[in-house]
């Protein structure tokens, strides 16, 4: 059906179509025409319409194609191919990981105003006064580890003035206060470390998963303090999770339940379409 | 008058060039249902805010409001396939030698003004010539240096703790999404100016990016092989 003959061609420089005083892009840089032998404006005019009707049938055939194939694709069949992509971009992310690579950190100066987003798990009844933190999926326990919030406040303290990023596509520079996941992983006497940790409000209203890499990321902390001052119960008081290395939607406030587990754990936002992951 | 068929186009080019126009529209309408959830970039003078993207009208009429996660999904799909074909084409480019047709040099910004004179009737003469003049030149390898600055860009706010260098490149976290987002204008505009070019060049071109040939005059007497074939 394809016309073959006329692809053998006769390259010519492009001197052919430039004017002869002046020298034009095409000569200067070797540009090259391919010109088939030379026809009747019959045969030239019979090639061209077998041509232009296979390139259009084949146009035509892909789009339609790729215009059926996913209008036949249900909901679901979509829904799990685009998560299972965020899957493996979560993969992919994973071999291009440094821990040792850390978030640009701010002068005081740099601080924004405090903007406050989401209240999920944290609109019921609180009593503040008799918080604990209840720490789950410890080797060789089966309860969990109780701790106060001045117990957690002994452990090393670290501050950072580093970006948060909301998935919304906003951000704020927010001085932190607290300890670092690592050294409070290393406070508890964690030798094998899990895959997971879990995280939820005292109410389960919201929980959060994250990769162990991640959480024990130097940047990751337990805060207790923002911006010079103890946490607001809007954001998050006693105790929240801050990080530069995950979007806000991750950095749960009103920390109730820390879980170590190999099981990836439920998200939230993960179960309303979202990237599980969403690590930067 | 015998007439001679031009490979305008090659099969390359022509895939990849069609294989790009839904890549860059699903691109740029998920990255429509991202940006809603801050849509916060205006174009101001002094103090006014002449036209901010974009009037509630906009949004209600495409139906993009609380579509986010749906946006972000889409996005960071597409973002393979977009970027796997803005690469292959480039390295087309390079290995077939077409970079030849395509790249501007120096003076090749004063042969485009002339071409733009030209175009607006204003000089008779127009310079010469490849497969595209130096306005298109310069369009086309602009558009793709756009393509490699909405990619870069975009990693640079998908990663800007992994990759902080390049975030920090663009100025920081929010400078980047600025510039991701102008990009996006400016691949709309070329977008508008393409068509309407096109639309005024004719058939015969935009047939050409379809079939790859031309038909074009020759200056050659047919052969007596090709005559008998004929």
């Amino acid at each position: 059906m394809r016309e073959r003959d006329d692809e053998v061609l006769v390259e010519q420089v492009r001197e052919l179509r430039s004017s002869k005083i002046e020298r034009g892009t095409a000569d200067i840089l070797g540009e090259r025409r391919r010109l088939s032998e030379p026809m009747t404006e019959t045969e030239v005019n019979r090639r061209m319409f077998l041509r232009s009707l296979f390139s259009f049938l084949s146009v035509g055939v892909a789009g339609w194609t790729a215009f059926l194939a996913w209008r036949w694709m249900s909901d679901e069949t979509k829904y799990n191919l685009l998560r299972r992509t965020f899957e493996f971009n979560e993969r992919v992310s994973q071999i291009f990981y440094k821990p040792e690579r850390l978030s640009p950190e701010f002068s005081p100066a740099a601080i924004s105003p405090r903007r406050v987003n989401g209240e999920l798990g944290m609109t019921g009844e609180f009593d503040a006064a008799n918080w604990r933190l209840r720490i789950g999926g410890l080797a060789n326990q089966s309860d969990d580890l109780i701790l106060t919030l001045d117990e957690i406040k002994q452990l090393p303290r670290t501050e950072m003035i580093t970006e948060l990023k909301c998935i919304e596509g906003w951000s704020v520079i927010v001085q932190w206060a607290g300890v670092r996941f690592s050294d409070f992983v290393e406070k508890l006497g964690i030798n094998k470390l899990p895959h997971y940790v879990s995280m939820t409000t005292p109410d389960n209203e919201y929980f959060v998963g994250w990769d162990i890499e991640s959480i024990m990321h130097p940047q990751t902390l337990l805060a207790y303090e923002m911006n010079g001052e103890p946490l607001l119960p809007e954001h998050g008081a006693p105790l929240r999770l801050a990080s530069p290395t995950k979007y806000g939607i991750k950095q749960i406030k009103r920390i109730g339940r820390i879980e170590f587990t190999n099981v990836r754990p439920r998200d939230y936002w993960a179960e309303s379409g979202y990237d599980w992951y969403s690590g930067h | 008058m015998p007439k001679q068929l031009e490979t305008k186009h090659s099969l390359a080019i022509r895939w990849l060039h069609w294989v790009n126009f839904p890549l860059l529209a699903m691109m740029i309408w998920s990255g429509l249902l991202i940006y809603w959830a801050n849509a916060v970039y205006g174009v101001w003078i002094g103090g006014y805010e002449l036209f901010h993207f974009f009037p509630p009208w906009f949004y209600e009429t495409l139906g993009i409001p609380y579509r986010l996660a749906e946006g972000l999904q889409l996005h960071f799909f597409f973002m393979w396939l977009f970027a796997a074909n803005g690469v292959a084409y480039v390295a087309y480019l390079i290995f077939s030698g077409e970079w030849r047709a395509l790249l501007p040099i120096p003076s090749s910004f004063r042969r485009a003004v002339t071409v733009a004179l030209h175009d607006a009737h204003i000089v008779k003469d127009k310079p010469p010539q490849g497969k595209y003049n130096d306005a298109q030149r310069i369009a086309y390898t602009s558009v793709i240096l756009m393509g490699a600055g909405s990619v870069l860009t975009g990693l640079a706010i998908y990663k800007p703790l992994q990759l902080a260098w390049l975030t920090a490149i663009f100025g920081g976290y929010q400078w980047a999404r600025w510039f991701h987002f102008w990009l996006t204008i400016l691949f709309v505009l070329f977008f508008v100016v393409h068509i309407v070019q096109v639309v005024i060049a004719g058939w015969n071109n935009f047939q050409s990016m379809i079939t790859g040939r031309e038909i074009v005059e020759s200056e050659e007497p047919i052969s007596s092989e090709a005559e008998v074939k004929a």
